[in-house]
């Protein structure tokens, strides 16, 4: 007997410019069940979301709801339809109160044209008792935890009648307890009927929590299994399956002293008691998964974020706290996760992104001109092989590829000792990728200390010297280059470290 | 790829410029504004009665100094996406200092002082407000334009510091050895030329761009944002003060009012003048030019014989029509760049 | 997995009609009554005699209705620096419609005076609504030029007592148990802003805007539609508060209203509202421009030159975001180290 699913994707695509970030994806949601969708960054699992809730519109392929085909303009029509996403930043409205955030846009009425108050704090205690969550109504959604905020959407969905509901990587930010508590709803949700759709890396919480899990790499559909019948080893497999030859070939260099040394660095609530060092020559890896605390850590070396105890050092000399002008004279240099918001200024063009961070040193006697900035404008562009044809194009309007290029040769011109690069290839295409490798590999071997985060193991495990695995805020486990497979650097990204062998 | 060396060959490839040069120059608010200060000139040469005459450059000059020199450290305030509103109560207030040290005995020079010293406390006082307490600029200056107009007016009273001595006031609006321009011209000039080799051509000026541009950016890149901007507040009230003192003495009179919305005005001709409200973008040049072009448009009006009430319904549909234009102008453009970027994106 | 969960105890915080909130309405009425106290005590007469009473009653009236408007703009995070010039053409009008349009009824002026106040509040709304043109700037220029069509049009004339209808006149003076008639239409005007303000979806989302702008599209919550209503009612507003001027006062000229956008953005943020918007009560605005309007009756009596009036305005400005900004920084200090978030 052939049942309809909830919700069906079939062969559903979606680029952006060059880049594709979804390819042939296939997902088959049913009633009453939760379901996994795993895979790295970059696999396509948000591109995914975007497009079940509307935010996005899939290039082609099927999208099936209740058996009907369905095309969503905006997330307005794809909440009226029925799906509510619970995203990881809230969409809460910290003025309004609890209950208010619950009916917004549609409070009920009292007979005399009033807000009908008791009646929507009725519902909402209701709704947060059913969920195991007692929250006060009344109170200002403004202080609420992560955990409750979550629960707080989750009651919204359920009170506008959602049936399918996705939650993108919602235990990223909880606690254990809170952890639980989401787990323990989720479960009542599949016990009404509804369709849940559970985006998480957490092995653990995957495995106790979901009946399906579909797992997708590279922007494709991989598999789906029945959690019953499949084992971690499989899954981990069929993640990271991919032939992991020298594709990124990282030459071998001469490793020399320690120049960036990293002691107990503490920030309160967000890493903890991190140590490690990096030599001159090598690439070492921060891999991790979201949420893990990794970029939170480098900002806080390079100054942009402030810590709380703990010392950085830079070829002996201590880095000032929260200064990152003083880094940067150090030696430092950052290359950021997010480079449209903070690795470029969009509208500013490539001579003015290019020269942003060594302004001070092409001045003469205080005085900066074009004409000075020019040459090395042009020389960095050209070595990194920007595509444009003029110095004054916009940074918006090149591809994203080129966009990470230039965030590159902005770093790379200031000859810093010590480079942190946050997801160097996150969305750009593969020819620029090996480029941007090539790239890192030949500046480790001028003698360059690289610090790299990364998501994508096959580039974890090709670019680095050596591999430290951060996992909520700490560092777990170190590998080096040859320990490092696929299989342990995952296994030690998603447990706890008192459960590794 | 060899990434070691620059193939100097491929470094030449790029072209400086994406656009030829007139287009880039036509196309810019700054050649709209002095075309028009040229075409206003034009016409009212051959229009009004009176209007090509020395004696009319130099009161058209001498009535605009004030906003002239205030403008310029709020340009750069606007290019960090900022704004002070407090500058004519900055320049009020330290005229009720001026003139109430001065009149208490004080030496003049040190009353000026003193009033400079107080406008930059102000703009300190603005600046530790917005970067160190994080309070948005719009509310900050508001208020502090509430404030320090209403100490000025309560210090001073109905009372005004006229007796100022004749060799001084002579020498402020006497104009320069034969030419129509009169002696503030030369402080006017010195001011602009150091805030704009400041602002195009230090680092410091191309880390105000930066945070304009996108603060966190700027914050990723070394540029120290909040010092920054704590350093413009002060020079901003600084210029304001001096310009204070300038006109206390310029027309003689220490009172609470003086400056009575200049905010407005200096406002009006930085965005007239083509620099973007929401930061980033803009020259000296241009501002300046936009306050010679109100500057112009009301000797012009005045000299036609239409009142100089009219003047606020001039400044005041000049800003809308400058920001409304800007606005229209970048939707423009970011339609074009939609679909610009998706063929680069392409590439 | 059938553990049975130790919940972390519920955490009531602060509800929106709780401690903080209540302590700012509390807190200005004591702040009105201890003033009201000082003052009559130094003159018995600011209280205690016919003509005292019913000034401090009647004072703010004109105060309270231009906060309003302006709580209303800043709580959708936009702000409206035209409304001293609004009321102004209002007032002046509506004196004009008097003088040169023989037996008009009242009623009719009051609607007309209201109209232009909201049409010209319309013309703010269109500008930062559909062109998206910062309100600081839009609401500057039209400060200025609506001042200058007043200035074009009044010139250095004013209004005479003459003109007004004595029905309209005695408007001014009449009172109900000794409290002025000012007051009770000023107090139900309040009273309905406030009531649809917290009891209807248009006062709602208004709040929800300026909340979380982002969110608010995401619910489908028209940004424009809001922001154009805000702008209206504002001038609306302003054009009522003219009309109660006329009739205070029986006079007007071109420069009425100078100054006022700033009490009212005094009064605004005394009163509650937060600058960058989202939150504050109609009430407490209320209070808040009571409270201004009152000190500047009561800084003669106090001794204090009433040229220090603007003085107090800024201070109240200023210390008022500043005790905001403080105290949200403080929670935020709080919650940080509770582990809690937003």
């Amino acid at each position: 007997m052939t049942h309809t699913p909830l919700l069906e994707l079939k062969g559903v695509t979606k680029s952006f410019g060059a880049v594709a970030a979804l390819v042939d994806a296939d997902l088959a949601l049913d009633a009453g069940s939760i379901h996994a969708v795993i895979g790295e960054n970059g696999a396509g699992k948000s591109t995914l979301v975007k497009i079940i809730g509307g935010l996005y519109r899939r290039d082609n392929g099927e999208f099936l709801l209740e058996g009907e085909s369905v095309d969503f303009q905006n997330t307005h029509e794809a909440k009226a339809s029925g799906i509510s996403v619970i995203y990881q930043e809230p969409t809460l409205f910290p003025d309004l109160s609890v209950a208010e955030n619950l009916f917004v846009g549609r409070q009920p009425y009292t007979r005399f044209g009033f807000l009908d108050r008791a009646r929507m704090r009725r519902e909402t205690r209701e709704l947060t008792l059913r969920l195991g969550v007692p929250i006060d109504p009344d109170r200002e959604a403004r202080g609420l935890s992560i955990a409750d905020q979550q629960v707080v959407e989750i009651a919204k969905s359920i009170s506008v009648g959602a049936k399918v509901i996705i939650m993108d990587e919602p235990t990223a930010a909880l606690s254990g307890i809170e952890v639980e508590r989401l787990m323990g709803i989720a479960r009542q949700l599949r016990d009404e009927g509804k369709g849940l759709i559970f985006i998480s890396h957490r092995f653990d919480e995957v495995f106790a929590l979901c009946d399906v899990l579909t797992v997708m790499r590279d922007g494709s559909y991989v598999a789906t299994n029945q959690t019953a019948e499949v084992t971690e080893d499989e899954i981990i497999r069929q993640m990271v399956g991919r032939s992991v030859e020298n594709l990124f070939p990282k030459e071998v260099a001469e490793v020399g002293d320690a120049v960036l040394e990293v002691e107990n660095l503490t920030s309160i609530g967000v890493f903890e008691d991190v140590s490690f060092t990096v030599r001159s020559g090598e690439i070492v890896c921060f891999a991790g998964l979201v949420g893990a605390g990794r970029s939170e850590i480098a900002r806080a070396i390079f100054g942009v974020d402030g810590y709380d105890s703990g010392s950085v050092r830079i070829g002996g000399a201590k880095v000032a706290r929260r200064n990152p002008a003083a880094a940067m004279r150090l030696g430092m240099g950052f290359v950021p996760e997010d480079r449209r918001k903070q690795g470029l200024a969009m509208t500013a063009g490539v001579q003015t992104n290019i020269t942003m961070a060594i302004r001070n040193r092409l001045a003469r006697f205080g005085i900066i001109t074009s004409r000075l900035e020019e040459p090395s404008a042009r020389n960095w562009a050209a070595r990194l092989q920007v595509k444009t044809n003029a110095l004054d194009t916009e940074a918006q309007m090149l591809s994203g590829g080129n966009q990470q290029k230039l965030v590159l040769g902005k770093w790379l011109a200031t000859e810093p000792k010590f480079l942190i690069v946050d997801e160097p290839t996150r969305g750009i295409d593969v020819g620029t990728k090996a480029e941007v490798h090539r790239l890192l590999s030949e500046l480790a071997g001028n003698g360059v200390a690289l610090l790299m985060i990364s998501s994508e193991l096959p580039e974890v495990l090709g670019m680095a010297d050596r591999v430290l695995v951060v996992r909520e805020g700490r560092i777990t486990a170190e590998f080096s280059r040859e320990a490092a497979t696929p299989e342990n650097v995952m296994y030690a990204a998603t447990h706890a470290p008192e459960v590794a062998a | 790829m060899s990434a070691v060396m620059t193939d100097p060959a491929a470094a030449a490839k790029y072209q400086r410029f994406g656009r030829p040069l007139w287009r880039r120059l036509l196309l810019r608010t700054e050649t709209a504004i002095i075309l028009a200060i040229v075409l206003l000139i034009i016409i009212a040469t051959a229009t009004v009665p009176y209007f090509a005459q020395p004696y009319t450059y130099l009161t058209m000059l001498l009535n605009s100094a004030p906003i002239l020199l205030m403008l310029i450290p709020v340009t750069l305030i606007i290019i960090t996406g900022e704004i002070d509103l407090s500058v004519g109560s900055v320049l009020g207030f330290s005229s009720v200092i001026f003139g109430l040290s001065y009149a208490a005995g004080v030496p003049l020079l040190v009353a000026a002082v003193l009033a400079i010293v107080g406008g930059g406390l102000i703009g300190l006082f603005n600046g530790v407000l917005v970067t160190v307490v994080g309070l948005p600029s719009l509310a900050v200056t508001i208020g502090t334009l509430a404030l320090f107009r209403g100490i000025a007016v309560g210090l001073l009273g109905t009372r005004a510091v006229t007796d100022f001595p004749e060799e001084v006031l002579g020498f402020v609006i006497s104009p320069i050895f034969g030419s129509p321009l009169p002696m503030v011209t030369v402080a006017i000039l010195v001011l602009v030329v150091a805030f704009a080799v400041l602002l195009h051509f230090t680092p410091f000026g191309r880390g105000v761009f930066a945070i304009g541009l996108s603060p966190e950016a700027a914050a990723f890149s070394g540029v120290r944002v909040n010092r920054t901007k704590l350093i413009l507040f002060v020079l901003s009230g600084l210029v304001a003060s001096a310009t204070g003192v300038y006109y206390t003495l310029q027309y003689s009179n220490a009172i609470g009012t003086n400056g009575y919305g200049f905010e407005l005005q200096v406002v009006t001709a930085i965005v007239l003048g083509g620099v973007s409200i929401w930061g980033g973008r803009g020259t000296l040049l241009g501002a300046l030019a936009g306050g010679v072009l109100i500057a112009a448009l009301n000797k012009t009006l005045q000299l036609a014989g239409i009142g100089s009430d009219t003047i606020s319904i001039v400044t005041g549909a000049a800003l809308i029509f400058s920001v409304v234009v800007a606005s229209v102008a970048g939707s423009i453009s970011r339609r074009r760049r939609g679909k610009a970027s998706a063929i680069a994106a392409g590439a | 997995m059938t553990t049975t969960l130790k919940l972390p105890p519920i955490e009531t915080g602060r509800s929106v009609f709780g401690k903080i909130i209540h302590a700012r309405e509390v807190g200005l009425i004591v702040l009105i009554i201890a003033l009201v106290a000082v003052t009559t005590v130094i003159q018995p007469s600011f209280l205690f005699s016919d003509g005292g009473f019913r000034e401090l009653l009647r004072q703010p009236t004109i105060l309270i209705l231009i906060a309003l408007g302006q709580a209303i703009v800043i709580i959708t995070r936009n702000i409206d620096l035209s409304v001293g010039s609004i009321l102004c053409l209002c007032t002046y009008l509506s004196g004009w419609l008097f003088a040169n349009v023989p037996g008009i009824p009242i009623p009719v002026v009051v609607v007309i005076g209201i109209l232009l106040g909201a049409f010209l509040g319309l013309i703010n709304g269109l500008l930062v609504a559909f062109l998206k043109v910062p309100s600081l700037v839009i609401t500057l220029g039209t400060l200025y030029a609506y001042r200058g069509i007043a200035i074009l049009w009044i010139g250095p004339h004013f209004i005479r007592s003459s003109w007004l209808p004595p029905e309209y006149r005695k408007l001014g003076t009449m009172q109900v148990f000794g409290i002025p008639v000012l007051l009770i239409i000023v107090a139900i005007v309040v009273l309905l802003v406030g009531w649809f303000m917290t009891n209807r979806r248009a006062g709602r989302d208004l709040y929800a805007l300026g909340s979380n702008p982002e969110a608010a599209t995401l619910f489908g919550l028209s940004e424009r539609r809001l922001t154009l209503n805000a702008f209206v009612t504002s001038g609306a507003l302003a054009g009522l508060g003219g009309l109660v001027y006329l009739s205070i006062y029986a006079t007007g000229d071109a420069k009425v209203g100078t100054g006022y956008e700033l009490e009212s953005v005094a009064a605004a943020v005394v009163g509650g509202v937060a600058i960058i918007g989202g939150s504050g009560t109609i009430w407490g605005v209320a209070l808040g421009a009571f409270f201004l309007a009152t000190i500047s009756s009561a800084l003669p009596v106090l001794g204090v030159p009433s040229l220090w009036q603007q003085s107090i305005v800024g201070v109240f400005i200023v210390g008022a975001i500043l005790l905001d900004r403080l105290l949200f920084l403080n929670r935020t200090l709080q919650a940080k180290r509770k582990g809690r978030a937003l």
